[in-house]
Order: C-alpha cells, then sequence, then structure tokens
C-alpha cells in the first residue's frame, strides 16, 4: 500500500488534472447554471496543476511497472499543456458567449484533453499513448463540433472524426506489429533491443504504420488534408489548443519513440522524415500565400511549422531533440496567441476573419494590432522574437546531421512565410476601411493575450532561461 | 496456439484491415466509413490476440480489452456528430459535406 502510496505521488501532475477534471464533472452534474462555477474552478484548479507540474520537474524514473515515466520530459510537457489550456479557458470564455454556446461542458473537455496530452507526454509504454491520444482525440472531436447547431462546426467534427479515427487505426496496427516483433509494447525495451529487432520485418511494418500515425496527428504532409478544413470549422479557440496543445502531445510521443540514439543508424527513419518535413514545408507554406481566411491561413502555417520540427527529428541528434521542445514551447504560446486575437475580433456567424477585415485595425484597436503584429513576426520567424531562436536551434540541429538540403528547403520556405503574415500586418497598419470594431473586449483575454506576448518576447530576448530548463532534461 | 500458423493470423488481419482501408477510401456513406474504420480496429484486435498467444504473455490480450473500450466510446461519440450532422443537412453522404473544400 506504501507503495502504491508514493507511485500515486509521483505521477501527481497527470493526476491532479484528473481530479480537476472530475471536480468539474462533478459540478456539471450537480449544479444548475454551472457555467460560472466550472470557469472559476477549472482556471484556479489549472493554476495549482501547472504548480505541481513544475514542482516534480526534478523526478526521475518510472512507475506502474515501467507503464508511465516520471518528471522531467513528462514535467514539462505537463506544464506546457496546463498552461495552453489555462490560457485557452480564460479566452474561450467571452468567446463561447458571443456564439451563444457558453456551457460548462466545453471546460471539462479541455480538461480531460489535457489529461490525454500529459499521458502521452509521460509515457514509457505504446499502449499509454494509444490511451492518451484517444482521451485527447475523443475531447477534441467533440469540441470541434460544440456549436452543434452551425453546420461548419458540424462538418469539422465530422472530418476530424473520421480522418482521426483512420489515422488510429494506422497507429494501432503499427503498435500490434512492434509487439508481434518485440513481445512486449515496452518503449525503451523496443528501442534498446534495436539491433536485433532490425532483422525483422514486422518490426519495420510496423515502425512505418506507427510513423504514418503520428505524421497524421502532427499535421505533416502528404497526411495534412484534414487540418485547414478542422482548424477553418472549430471555434477559434479550439483551434488553437488544436494547434499548439494537440500538436505538441503528438509530438512529444513521437520523439518518445522515435529520437532515440539507437536509431541514429537507421537512415531509413530520417530518410523519411526529413521527406515529410521538406514536403510539410513547401506545401504548408506555398498555399497559405493564397488564402484570404486569416484562420485557414494559419491553419496553413501550422502545417508549415509541424515541417520545422519535424526537421529537428529528422536530424535525430540532441540538439535536434533539444530544438523541437523549445520551438514547441514558443509556438505554443505564439499561435494560442494568434488565434485569440482572431477570436476576441470575430463576431457571430464567423464573420471578422477575412484579410480585408484587418484593415485599419491598427488605428481602431491599436493594442490588438500590436500583440497580432508580434505573434505574426515571431510567427515569421523575425529576431528578437522568440520564433527566430526556434527556427535557428532545429535548423542548426539539421546541418548537424548531413541534411544541409533540407535546411535550404527550410530557409527557403519561411522566406515565404514572412509574405503572408506580413501581409497581415500591412493591412492592419497601411489600409484603411468603413468596418467598425465595436463590440468591447474583456479585460481577462487581453491580460491573456498580453502574457501570451511578453512570454513570446521574454523567450525571443533570453532564450537560455527556457534552453536551461530542456537541457537539464538529458 | 495448436495447428494453426502464426502467419495466417496476421495475412488474415492484415486483410481484414486492407478491406477496411479501401472501404473508407471508396466509400461516400459517413456511416459505412466509419463501419470500415472498426473493422480495421477489429482486424488489430485480431493480430493482438494471435500475437499474445505466440508470445506467452497477456500484454496483447490487455491492450485488445482497451481498444474494444476506446472503440466504444469513439462510437458514441462518432455517432453523435453524425447525428448532429444529420439534423442540420438531412445527409450523410460526405460528397455532399462541403462547405470547405475537402
Amino acid at each position: 500500500m506504501d507503495f502504491l502510496g508514493s507511485e500515486l505521488l509521483a505521477i501527481a501532475p497527470v493526476l491532479s488534472v484528473t481530479i480537476l477534471s472530475l471536480l468539474v464533472l462533478v459540478v456539471e452534474s450537480l449544479v444548475t447554471d454551472s457555467e460560472k462555477i466550472s470557469y472559476w474552478v477549472s482556471v484556479f484548479g489549472l493554476l495549482i496543476c501547472g504548480a505541481i507540474s513544475i514542482s516534480t520537474l526534478d523526478l526521475t524514473g518510472n512507475v506502474f511497472n515501467h507503464m508511465v515515466n516520471v518528471g522531467g520530459y513528462g514535467s514539462l510537457f505537463a506544464t506546457l499543456f496546463t498552461t495552453a489550456a489555462l490560457l485557452t479557458v480564460v479566452l474561450s470564455r467571452d468567446y463561447l458567449r458571443k456564439e451563444h454556446v457558453s456551457f460548462g461542458e466545453f471546460y471539462l473537455l479541455i480538461l480531460f484533453s489535457t489529461v490525454g496530452m500529459m499521458l502521452m507526454a509521460a509515457a514509457a509504454d505504446l499502449i499509454i499513448i494509444f490511451l492518451g491520444l484517444e482521451l485527447m482525440s475523443i475531447c477534441l472531436y467533440v469540441l470541434a463540433g460544440f456549436m452543434r447547431k452551425r453546420s461548419i462546426s458540424n462538418e469539422a467534427a465530422l472530418k476530424y472524426f473520421l480522418l482521426g479515427a483512420f489515422a488510429t487505426g494506422f497507429l494501432l496496427f503499427g503498435i500490434a506489429l512492434l509487439y508481434g516483433a518485440a513481445g512486449t509494447t515496452n518503449i525503451s525495451y523496443i528501442v534498446e533491443n534495436y539491433g536485433k529487432l532490425a532483422a525483422s520485418p514486422l518490426f519495420w511494418v510496423g515502425l512505418g504504420l506507427l510513423m504514418v500515425g503520428f505524421a497524421f496527428k502532427v499535421g505533416g504532409v502528404p497526411f495534412h488534408m484534414w487540418i485547414p478544413d478542422v482548424y477553418q470549422g472549430s471555434p477559434t479557440t479550439v483551434s488553437g489548443f488544436m494547434a499548439t496543445g494537440a500538436k505538441a502531445a503528438a509530438f512529444s510521443a513521437f520523439i518518445l519513440v522515435f529520437a532515440h540514439q539507437e536509431f541514429e543508424s537507421g537512415e531509413k527513419v530520417h530518410t523519411a522524415l526529413a521527406f515529410i518535413a521538406a514536403a510539410s514545408m513547401i506545401v504548408g507554406n506555398i498555399v497559405a500565400i493564397s488564402q484570404s481566411n486569416v484562420k485557414r491561413m494559419l491553419a496553413y502555417s501550422s502545417i508549415a511549422h509541424a515541417g520545422y520540427m519535424l526537421a529537428g527529428l529528422a536530424a535525430g541528434n540532441q540538439l535536434g531533440r533539444t530544438g523541437i521542445l523549445f520551438y514547441l514551447v514558443t509556438y505554443t504560446f505564439m499561435n494560442i496567441g494568434a488565434f485569440g486575437v482572431l477570436s476576441v475580433l470575430e463576431r457571430e456567424e464567423e464573420k471578422n476573419l477575412t484579410f480585408d477585415d484587418y484593415a485599419g485595425l491598427g488605428t481602431k484597436r491599436p493594442f490588438l494590432a500590436a500583440l497580432m503584429s508580434i505573434f505574426m513576426l515571431s510567427l515569421a520567424g523575425i529576431p528578437p522574437f522568440a520564433g527566430f531562436f526556434g527556427k535557428y536551434y532545429v535548423f542548426v540541429a539539421a546541418i548537424n546531421a548531413h541534411l544541409t538540403w533540407l535546411v535550404i528547403v527550410g530557409v527557403l520556405t519561411s522566406v515565404i512565410s514572412v509574405y503572408y503574415y506580413l501581409r497581415l500586418v500591412m493591412m492592419m497598419y497601411f489600409q484603411e476601411s468603413e468596418l467598425q470594431f465595436t463590440q468591447p473586449s474583456s479585460v481577462s483575454s487581453l491580460a491573456v493575450l498580453t502574457i501570451a506576448a511578453l512570454a513570446v518576447v521574454e523567450i525571443g530576448v533570453f532564450p537560455s532561461s527556457i534552453l536551461s530548463l530542456i537541457n537539464n532534461l538529458y | 496456439m495448436s495447428g494453426i500458423p502464426l502467419n495466417y493470423f496476421v495475412f488474415l488481419s492484415a486483410i481484414l484491415f486492407t478491406i477496411g482501408v479501401v472501404g473508407v477510401l471508396t466509400r461516400r456513406n459517413a456511416i459505412i466509413v466509419f463501419m470500415c474504420i472498426e473493422l480495421m480496429l477489429n482486424s488489430v484486435n485480431l493480430s493482438l490476440v494471435a500475437f499474445s498467444a505466440f508470445h506467452g504473455n497477456t500484454r496483447g490480450q490487455i491492450l485488445v480489452f482497451f481498444v474494444m473500450a476506446v472503440a466504444a466510446a469513439e462510437a458514441a461519440v462518432g455517432l453523435a456528430i453524425i447525428i448532429a450532422l444529420f439534423r442540420n443537412k438531412q445527409t450523410v453522404n460526405i460528397d455532399e459535406i462541403n462547405i470547405m473544400k475537402w
């Protein structure tokens, strides 16, 4: 019993968010008009859970019979996910009211999907990765269709659901074949016995299917086709959560399975990853140019960003892993910020979402325009903002791994990306329009956006603050 | 594993999986597409059970229980999404669900 107690204490981050979710579930079922209570319980609960996650950063080892890793890597991601969930919850409140879908279940689903993400990052076993992934995905399917009276939201949910379940099938078949080859689903056992297992064709087919499943979840080309539609149709704050939290969770599991010293001799894996990375950067950035809807533009840009991060994974070295983690942290802040500004300016029925609607924002809403400019410049990778260093570390890792061609593709496509990010900034400051932005925005939303913008600037000016944290993990 | 070699199970599950994949890609009714996805998951269950018996450990069978539970949860959510969509559009044909281009 004592043994179990210490194990439960060791997985405190996951456990605390689970308890919080169940608490909100009880509130939802017992209290009438529960939206307000659920909101405040979620906000304060997530603050506490974030603090618990940070406090477990120094732990090591694994618990529950080699099922779950403790501390370090998982805790860093747990902190990231709780932060993303917190920012999303606060931003969502105004947005849901504006869209007349203000129900407490929203916060519940965000919390449960956060539990799934944390499990994925803490997994020491393929079974846990599968369970975490499904817990996260099923909640996100519902969240995508949260505005259930609106066809575009239904459509996004159906597309996400069908293609997400399809990808789960591939992932699961990959797990089954790896289990067939290795006789276990333990990740570290499979990695340690890589040399022995590499002779078996089952192993390679399984690894390939697993890669397809993960590439689908992170949105790498050619498995990206769901991203634009789902991000465009989902509630805007949910799109922000999917683009950051869900993507970071998928990457955390991707790194757990694929980024190992032992695989460095495995040229096949890295070549495949490099091609997915190059295709994502090219397709994402080039198609984003032609978009007139800002939300859809951000969706394509998130495909491109997945490409940059995959370049770090393809490099397969220490610097690459550090680079991806750094990139994910910066990307979370800048993308939740960008989607957050959209959600503040959006009006009912998907209005105010095209580039033309942003004309003259610089004079009408100078503060929001300034925040949006910070996020756009950071996404474009312009120093001194955080996005620059994210790209820098990933590309340096790729050069060290002799993937110079990939870095050339990456740099060229990020030059292309500057065009569409700056087009929005140009629209805001150098165009005039009759359109009025009358609806007020609440203090809490503006505060959250300011925090995100400050984080982007802070990490950009002092990248070592996050980098030293990540380096301590390895 | 008395009599029937492991290969037979693996090939059968691979064939079922392929039928599922082809069904997802070619069928246009959202519910049939969903049934094909369930077929994929069940083919995985078949191979997991076969591997489990072959290796002589229960890990695979445990995963099968998880897969079945997850598939049930997924079915509940998926059918709810399809019903919500049908209420708005009076169709479950995925070619007509095209406000945004695929």
